[in-house]
């Protein structure tokens, strides 16, 4: 019996030397400081015009009411603004302010930026030519002609693919405080951060919010980053079993992603497309409780439509891998 | 399971068809311990997709494999550990260096040890290079390092599908004397190629194939005993050379162009060997100017000729 984890270990190891991660690490390394620049200066800016944070959240909500009652501005516009206005206002009854500058709130905020799109990105740099890349080397020849059997092949690159989106989740984590700390100051762990925000149309039900340190929030959210993450790696993979060219599972996969982002943005009438997993993606928006894309999603809605289309890419992976013919 | 006498490689009635059209008919052969067999036809007859069927690459849509007496099909993880290949061009990841890829090979078998890595790696005179980069290194030692990752798991059965492809003449006297070794080790070897002088030198028994179909199996050497063997002829006058020639009742004068090896003005004549000194005596005496008269082995197209009697290949 040829072990599972040599299998592991080898699929790993090929990942590391094609120096897929280091060039995540790399694009991580540019980007946050890039980030946290213009981080900084908002900050500064809202400084130099607020001496108190209340000042600066009673002028946003001003500033908001102002435009609602503008004609031209579309009405889901002005449904996702009222939410917006509802929750700073709870903030500043609470006495809790939303956006105290840190590292860990940095870190926070870019998660949840990077949810929909930069973190499935990354996810495919590594994983897109997992298989079609062993097509395109005809190293697949040589892989399947071992006395291992096809599923265990699959299942190893699986695993591998596992290990290096939950690395990579935790490198931007942690690059990201390290970074950003770095200019607003390691601290803000235990920092309240109000959640459980219900959105019943444009009214918010604050029943059930509850605060929550920082640092938990940030735990949860890493989580739930991780999950939509692998439904992408899962559903890269098939892609990459399915398409013999590289290029091409690439831009498959970037173009549903993008193409959930951009009927996410537009709020659409459209109900039946939050059975899409590209539109349920951005499961933090959940725990920040930013109104979702389509009406009705909800976090358990959004985890199983993601599961489900992440256990299909993965049952059609296996299927036509282990039964497909290696004619190329 | 695995029985002592059974022979190293059983193919049955193998069949493929792909969307409706045969690729491979009914191929059935055997394979003894130490064997050197050839597997030989022009490209396309189907070898390479029968190479595929036989190491699990394809699923044959008929016909059984059985490696060592292991069922290839059913039973995968017995039957691959006696086999080691080179399914058509010798491939390596090429962003790792030899040994690296030598030990990622390890890995998917049982009881390969470092110092077997090394083993193969002399084996194969790959030694000072083992740890560059694979894609610094030529075709020739991209073959050798093919060959030591098929040898790593002491193999049984070496499938090698067009070995000498891309190898310049000094690769291949190499590989042919590597493969004599091999075959003395009991490594039994399975080698396709679509050139018999090739085939000729490294096997002893072949199967022809011809668009999917066995053609003939046996001894090389009985095979192409029954192949005529042209005698060449180039005159300073192409008719009047071939009107004398047919003369003589003994010789035949092949229809049609010599084969494409030889120039255009080149007469292929069926004639006993006996006869060449004589008949170039009577053909000067005649004042034809004679050129040159040569004897080759007969080529693969030839011996197509003489076992199906059709006129070419296609």
């Amino acid at each position: 019996m040829i072990k599972l984890a040599a299998l592991v270990q080898n699929e790993t190891l090929k990942l590391w030397l094609k120096k897929r991660f280091i060039v995540i690490v790399l694009i991580l390394l540019i980007l946050i400081p890039v980030f946290t620049y213009a981080e900084h200066k908002v900050v500064s800016n809202h400084a130099e015009h607020f001496a108190d944070w209340r000042n600066q959240i009673l002028q946003q909500i001003a500033d908001m009411e102002n435009t609602l009652s503008s004609d031209r501005i579309p009405e889901e516009w002005k449904r996702d603004r009222r939410i917006a206005v509802q929750q700073l206002q709870y903030y500043l009854d609470h006495d809790i302010n939303p956006s105290e500058p840190s590292g860990v709130q940095f870190t926070r905020e870019f998660l949840g930026n990077s949810i929909t799109l930069f973190i499935p990105m990354l996810v495919l740099a590594i994983g897109t030519d997992i298989v079609s890349g062993e097509r395109t080397s005809g190293t697949i020849k040589m892989l399947l002609t071992r006395p291992v059997k096809r599923w265990k092949v699959l299942l190893s690159k699986l695993c591998a693919l596992t290990l290096y989106v939950s690395l990579t989740i935790a490198v931007t984590v942690i690059l990201c405080y390290l970074i950003s700390g770095f200019v607003f100051g390691y601290g803000g762990w235990s920092a309240p951060i109000l959640t459980g925000f219900k959105i019943e149309g444009s009214a918010i039900d604050s029943s059930s919010v509850h605060a929550v340190p920082q640092w938990r929030f940030l735990l949860m959210q890493a989580g739930l980053c991780w999950f939509s993450a692998m439904t992408v790696a899962a559903l890269g993979l098939m892609v990459s079993v399915l398409i013999r060219s590289t290029a091409a599972s690439l831009v498959t996969m970037m173009s549903a992603i993008i193409a959930g982002t951009i009927l996410s943005s537009m709020s659409s009438s459209w109900a039946s497309a939050k059975y899409l997993f590209s539109v349920n993606l951005k499961l933090t928006g959940y725990l920040e409780g930013t109104p979702p894309p389509i009406e009705g999603m909800t976090l358990p809605f959004s985890l199983s439509v993601l599961a489900i289309w992440g256990a299909l890419g993965l049952i059609v992976s296996f299927r036509v891998f282990t039964k497909g013919d290696i004619l190329n | 399971m695995e029985e002592k006498n059974s022979p190293v490689l059983r193919v049955k009635d193998l069949r493929k068809t792909i969307r409706g059209q045969a690729i491979v008919e009914r191929i059935s052969f055997e394979i003894q311990r130490g064997e050197k067999f050839g597997f030989l036809g022009p490209n396309g007859a189907g070898k390479t997709t029968t190479i595929r069927m036989l190491v699990d690459l394809i699923k044959p849509t008929g016909g059984t494999v059985e490696i060592c007496g292991y069922d290839v099909q059913r039973r995968p993880e017995q039957a691959l550990r006696h086999v080691g290949c080179i399914v058509e061009n010798p491939e390596a990841y090429s962003y790792m260096t030899g040994r690296e890829n030598l030990e990622h090979f390890a890995r998917m078998a049982d009881g390969v040890s470092r110092e077997r890595i090394q083993e193969v790696a002399e084996i194969v005179k790959l030694q000072e290079r083992i740890d560059d980069k694979v894609k610094t290194y030529s075709l020739g030692m991209r073959q050798r390092l093919g060959i030591a990752q098929a040898l790593l798991a002491r193999p049984k059965l070496l499938i090698l599908d067009e070995p000498t492809n891309g190898l310049d003449p000094k690769g291949i006297k190499e590989l042919r004397a590597f493969v004599h070794r091999l075959a003395e080790e009991g490594i039994s070897l399975l080698i396709s190629s679509h050139m018999l002088s090739e085939v000729q030198m490294l096997c002893e028994r072949v199967l022809i194939m011809d668009r999917g179909r066995m053609i003939a199996t046996g001894k090389i050497d009985e095979l192409i005993q029954g192949a005529p063997r042209y005698v060449y002829w180039r005159f300073d006058s192409l008719e009047a050379g071939a009107a004398e020639l047919g003369r003589d009742p003994r010789i035949s004068l092949r229809s049609g162009p010599a084969a494409e090896s030889h120039p255009a003005d080149t007469i292929a004549a069926d004639m006993p060997e006996e006869i060449i000194a004589d008949t170039v005596d009577r053909l000067s005496a005649c004042g034809i100017g004679i050129k040159a008269v040569y004897q080759t082995e007969p080529t693969l197209e030839e011996l197509f000729l003489a076992l199906t009697g059709s006129e070419s290949l296609d």
